[in-house]
């Protein structure tokens, strides 16, 4: 018997984590790997909704996310690839040929 | 149990933004994953737990892990930008994380608690809504599949 709330305040903070390893990382992979912890947080906070409001289609929204989330992985795996063997680096600072 | 998991889930998110090389982070990261699974369990939502270890913990950390070894990346390297980032960011989250709990924790005090298996969602339920209201946002999936399989193979081709 956890109150709904609770759930969404963890959700919250894995979000919040999420966000701060985007910002504070600087390497290209574990600022994705932040991604899916954000996308994480929110099927969490999907899943305590569907069961406060006794809905299932909550639950099939985060089965989408989990689809999406897996597409954008793997797309995103092989950018990541395609740059590391033009630009023999993980570092996003590096990858500055757009900066003036 | 929530706490439990919670803790567990914390504690692996903080992991993550703490090692330095990414195969720990992405170790941590399946740790979170897999407690986010309980936690699943225990909002009644038996079928998206399996999805979330098999999808989530299996498959795509799987992808992660490979990469990782496939580039043979090692520590990360610190800049100016990222000290920054770091001196302004860290106050700057945790106040937001702070503010949003608090919100989350006293915004509805008559909300009733969530039960365990309340709400029971098996894999026969969501398949039934699957495939009866949400037919065509599952056939667009899909389709958003096989673009990223496409994708996939002509990002990650070598020129020749």
């Amino acid at each position: 018997m956890v109150h709904v709330s609770y759930y969404l305040a963890l959700s919250a903070i894995l979000f919040s984590c999420g966000v701060l390893g985007f910002l504070i990382k600087r390497n290209i992979i574990t600022i994705f790997m932040s991604i899916e912890l954000m996308l994480n947080a929110v099927n969490l906070s999907f899943v305590a909704f569907a069961s406060y409001w006794h809905a299932l289609s909550g639950q099939v929204f985060v089965f989408f996310v989990m689809v999406v989330a897996a597409a954008e992985a793997s797309v995103g795996l092989a950018i990541i690839i395609a740059v590391f063997r033009t630009r023999e680096t993980l570092n996003p600072d590096r990858v500055n040929l757009l900066k003036l | 149990m929530f706490i439990f998991f919670g803790a567990i889930c914390v504690g692996g998110a903080i992991n993550l933004l703490r090692q330095k090389h990414p195969i720990d982070s992405a170790l941590s990261l399946v740790v979170v994953m897999g407690a986010l699974a309980g936690l699943y369990l225990l909002l009644g939502a038996e079928f998206l737990a399996a999805i979330q270890v098999i999808v989530y913990a299996g498959a795509i950390m799987v992808l992660f892990v490979f990469v990782i070894m496939l580039l043979n990346a090692g520590a990360e390297e610190h800049t100016r930008g990222s000290r920054i980032a770091l001196l302004f960011g860290v106050p700057a989250l945790l106040v937001i994380s702070v503010l949003t709990t608090w919100l989350a924790l006293k915004s509805e005090p008559s909300a009733k608690a969530v039960q365990v298996g309340a709400l029971y969602g098996s894999a026969q339920e969501i398949g039934r809504l699957l495939f009866n209201d949400f037919l065509l946002p599952f056939e667009i999936t899909s389709v958003l599949i096989l673009i990223a399989i496409m994708g996939a193979v002509v990002l990650a081709r070598r020129e020749s």
